[in-house]
């Protein structure tokens, strides 16, 4: 049966879980941390510390655990040593300890079964669950083949899930962080300077004289290497320009501020290359030496004229001028900045073009106080068989030769290769959900729920009971990172670092770790081989041994630093001899990758449509106490911020007779509302022709019992997406909405 | 010894860093606080102003919180920290009233609870859990009669107010602005 896929709210129904755990409400009727009688603050020196790296967002900061003698954890505080976060965590990594201290985490493993015709989720042990996902695996790959399996993953688990999957045989792992976030970033740069912008991002804003953030919001997205160098940057009196029409926190630290009308910046960006090309400010020595195509960029952009722009952008001509002149003097030292997630409008890959474009011809890629060229530890694999070769993939669901420079997985491509399909060599038909809320992080509600009701077995492997755990056959408990070891953190930065996360504590309930779920999938699948080791801990201690180091080292210290290898930080600070890996070996301010593939080898403005009357385009974004979906029922961080709210101009509210704290639901352009309403934020931080909320919330999990029904979700409003022709990023902010006061779901009888 | 803080109003970016470690260092109930963020927005679009400010108790010279108390549970340490005994507060809630900064609470347990500037961790010569934490370094706490003092020198070198000046209170947070 394929269309049996209801959604089950893990629940105590039927013969279901009895798993609501400990209610940690006291007789008072307060939540307490740790419960009574330890209201008092333990000294440090009485506390036992273990080395961990954060897990509540991708920056992954290395920090401790502090846990005291009954081995509860009573503190997670960032490590001094590591440059993700000198020591200082933000909200989310402080806060980290409300994932583990959760009573609503997923408890043990799920199986959905059908009882008296309604289906639930009956409690399982961990053999009968994974003997059972092991049986369906078995059964794909000797019906189907291997590649038919696909993985959704986010977060660090999803390495060691990965490693299962490549070696089962499918090439099929994607992230959400690609196609929906930094994707056209990725490309754009890659395209023009050979190098992806990688993450931490490669920006010295602790070191730079102007920062140009095109609608980065950076304090609201908590990003902690990049605040904190942002506001030593404030310190140092760096010249901040923020590109945003809404009246940012960034932008109120900002020396300018550019208001723009949205979905205009490649008009900005344009207008922006016009004045420092025909006024001479470009750093002419770096762009003789390393740029291509810059005869072609000047000619392209001579009509590009401040005044052309102030007709597109609203943005006053003397501004564009002044602003880019600020950037010209700053020249090296100026970043502008790249963004993280930036699918806004489908040709995001051509205003992150004339991103990096801007950024070489004020010289700033490869010098002190713009791009820095980073380093990581390069860590050898412990010994295991090579992959095999898959013969498909998710690409057969398109035409030959579309996306060709897409350098990830497309998890939308995994969604279309799974909705049948007559031209589908590979029709994929299980999927592994690993640490990622598909309902809130994939836009297109529909679509995904198409593909789930065509799949024969969903596996959820999450640390708590998110709204994408509802459609699983098999949901799977993961210890939270505060009881877990992990694999090593070796991410770039300015100097190679390793970072050690080890278990804090003991997994609570019936969790287990990511890396003991793989492994016991691999030797159930027969691919024991690839998972040698007895524990993590052999394989931890055998890589560190390689880099000199050891398992025991790392338990004391944490994070440790390396020297760099390969070049300088500032490679290009004195114009040495350099070959870019693009086709010509330059810096393409002309890219002829681009041009080869049929898309404009020069950035150009096109006008998207605008809301229609009645309707305001919806922004959405991020606040610093949350990481997308998954923190909104973290009790510490649901404490700082339980709902989202809607941000209106008064403007605006007046012509709705909208009220301050008022709440409303959404509806966009299709018809489609929101399922909760959402309280009205009346401010003049935003435009009259868009609303602004923060992304993440409206939850309809009952099992979530502090987030479930809490604000409202911008994913479900985004049913029209604007692809990337270039790399398939989900444009997601073509999405128009309008307010409806009554409770669309109220009952309305006539007779 | 007169210890206070500083708080960079330019370099705040509101995120509530402060207030989410100061619960945990001090194992503040969840619905409670011991420090907070305020933001105001002035102007109108687009000629806006934020100013964001984490807030916490003044720990003022003239203390109305102190003075009011009818046990003696509220009073002023060395440095001018001034502290709650939990055992000696019957949570009569005068101090709430008299405060003007509405920097105190009724802790669930019966007593009346705010921010301590950590004073467990003073003594041991470390800094606030607010000041540790705070990702934009916008935090800055020491001795006033140190002029070496990180709040000192933040002092010496930029504009700063206080709030509510005309309670005469005689606050010890002081906001850069």
């Amino acid at each position: 049966m394929k269309s049996r896929r209801d959604f089950i709210k893990i629940s105590a129904a039927g013969t279901g879980v009895a798993a609501l755990g400990l209610t940690s409400l006291n007789w008072k009727g307060a939540t307490t941390l740790l419960g009574a009688n330890e209201n008092d603050p333990v000294s440090d020196e009485e506390l036992k510390l273990y080395p961990t790296y954060c897990e509540v967002c991708f920056w992954k900061c290395a920090g401790w655990a502090y846990v005291d003698k009954n081995g509860s954890i009573r503190k997670v505080i960032g490590n001094k040593e590591d440059p993700h976060c000198n020591g200082r965590l933000c909200p989310r990594g402080t806060g980290g300890i409300g994932m583990y201290n959760d009573e609503d985490r997923l408890k043990t493993p799920l199986i959905r079964e059908t009882v008296n015709g309604e289906e639930v989720f009956r409690k399982a042990s961990w053999d009968e669950a994974l003997d059972l996902i092991a049986e369906k695996m078995d059964k794909l790959r000797k019906e189907h083949g291997p590649e038919c399996l696909a993985l959704f993953s986010h977060g660090t688990g999803g390495a060691m899930m990965g490693h299962l999957v490549k070696a089962y045989g499918s090439p099929n792992i994607t992230a959400p962080s690609f196609a929906q976030c930094r994707g056209p970033r990725e490309v754009a740069f890659a395209a023009t300077y050979g190098e992806e912008v990688m993450s931490p991002e490669r920006t010295d804003i602790r070191d730079t004289r102007c920062l140009v953030l095109i609608g980065s919001h950076i304090g609201e997205n908590m990003h902690n290497g990049q605040i904190q160098e942002m506001s030593d940057a404030i310190d140092q009196g760096a010249t901040i320009i923020t590109v945003d029409p809404r009246f940012s926190t960034a932008a109120s630290h900002s020396k300018y501020w550019l208001p723009i009308k949205p979905a205009t910046d490649i008009a900005l960006l344009q207008a922006w290359m016009h004045v420092i090309i025909n006024e001479e400010l470009y750093d002419k020595a770096y762009v003789e030496k390393y740029a291509f195509g810059f005869d072609e960029l000047k000619a392209d952009v001579q009509n590009k004229t401040p005044e052309w722009a102030y007709g597109i952008t609203t943005i006053e001509p003397e501004i564009i001028r002044k602003t880019a002149r600020e950037m010209a003097a700053a020249s090296p030292a100026v970043i502008v900045h790249p963004g993280r997630h930036v699918t806004w409008y489908g040709d995001d890959t051509q205003r992150s073009r004339a991103i990096a474009i801007l950024n070489a011809l004020l010289g700033s890629w490869g010098r002190r106080g713009g791009f820095y060229f980073p380093d990581k530890v390069h860590l050898p694999k412990y010994p295991s068989p090579p992959y095999p070769k898959p013969k498909r993939s998710w690409r057969d669901a398109y035409p030959e030769g579309k996306y060709k420079l897409v350098s990830e997985v497309l998890s939308t491509g995994i969604c279309d290769a799974t909705i049948p399909n007559p031209n589908l060599s590979c029709h994929l038909r299980g999927w592994i959900v690993y640490g990622t809320n598909l309902m809130a992080a994939l836009p297109d509600q529909e679509k995904t729920l198409e593909a789930i009701r065509n799949l024969d077995f969903l596996v959820v492997v999450d640390t708590m009971p998110m709204d994408i755990t509802g459609y699983a056959d098999v949901v799977l408990p993961e210890c939270t990172y505060l009881e877990r070891y992990d694999i090593l953190r070796t991410s770039p930065h300015r100097e190679p670092y390793l970072a050690l996360r080890m278990p804090a504590a003991p997994p609570k309930y019936d969790s287990k770790p990511n890396w003991w779920i793989a492994k016991q999938l691999g030797e159930r699948l027969g691919l024991g081989d690839y998972f040698k080791w007895d524990t993590i801990e052999d394989m931890l201690d055998w890589q560190l041994k390689q880099v000199d180091s050891s398992l025991e080292e790392m338990q004391k210290i944490g994070v440790k630093k390396y020297k760099r290898e390969y070049e300088d930080l500032y490679l290009l600070e004195n114009l040495i001899d350099y070959e870019f890996n693009t086709n010509t070996g330059k810096i393409e301010l002309y890219s002829t990758e681009l041009e080869l593939e049929g898309f404009d080898p020069i950035p150009q403005y096109t006008q998207h449509p605008e809301p229609p009357s009645g309707y305001y385009r919806l922004n959405y974004g991020r606040a610093p106490m949350h990481t997308f979906s998954r923190t909104s029922n973290n009790p510490n961080l649901f404490d700082l911020m339980d709902e989202n709210s809607v941000w209106v101009n008064p403007k605006v509210a007046a012509l709705w007779e909208l009220k301050k704290d008022e709440y409303v639901w959404l509806k966009n352009q299709d018809g489609v509302v929101t399922d909760f309403p959402i309280k009205v934020r009346v401010t003049e931080r935003i435009r009259w022709d868009s609303v602004y909320m923060v992304h993440g919330f409206g939850h309809n999990n009952k099992k979530l019992t502090r987030a479930y029904g809490r604000g409202a979700s911008d994913s479900k409003l985004i049913t029209k997406v604007m692809e990337d022709p270039i790399m398939g990023g989900t444009g997601m902010r073509g999405n128009f909405v309008t307010f409806l006061k009554e409770d669309p779901n109220r009952e309305e009888i006539e007779s | 010894m007169r210890y206070a803080m500083a708080v960079d109003t330019k370099k705040c970016v509101g995120c509530s860093d402060c207030v989410v470690a100061c619960q945990t260092e001090n194992n503040v109930p969840n619905g409670y606080c011991r420090d907070w963020i305020v933001e105001v927005v002035a102007g109108s679009y687009p000629n806006v102003e934020i100013e964001l400010r984490s807030e916490r108790c003044n720990h003022c010279d003239n203390s109305p919180c102190v003075r009011c108390c009818p046990t003696g549970a509220s009073h002023i340490v060395e440095g001018g920290v001034v502290l709650v005994t939990h055992n000696e507060c019957i949570g009569c809630g005068a101090c709430i009233q008299s405060c003007p900064y509405d920097a105190r609470y009724s802790h669930p347990e019966g007593y009346v609870d705010k921010c301590t500037f950590c004073h467990h961790r003073l003594e041991k010569g470390q800094q606030p859990a607010c000041v540790e934490v705070c990702p934009t370094n916008c935090l800055y706490f020491g001795d006033l009669d140190d002029p070496n003092s990180d709040v000192s020198k933040a002092l010496r070198n930029r504009k700063w107010k206080v709030l509510a000046p005309e309670a005469g209170t005689k606050p010890q947070i002081y906001f850069l602005t």
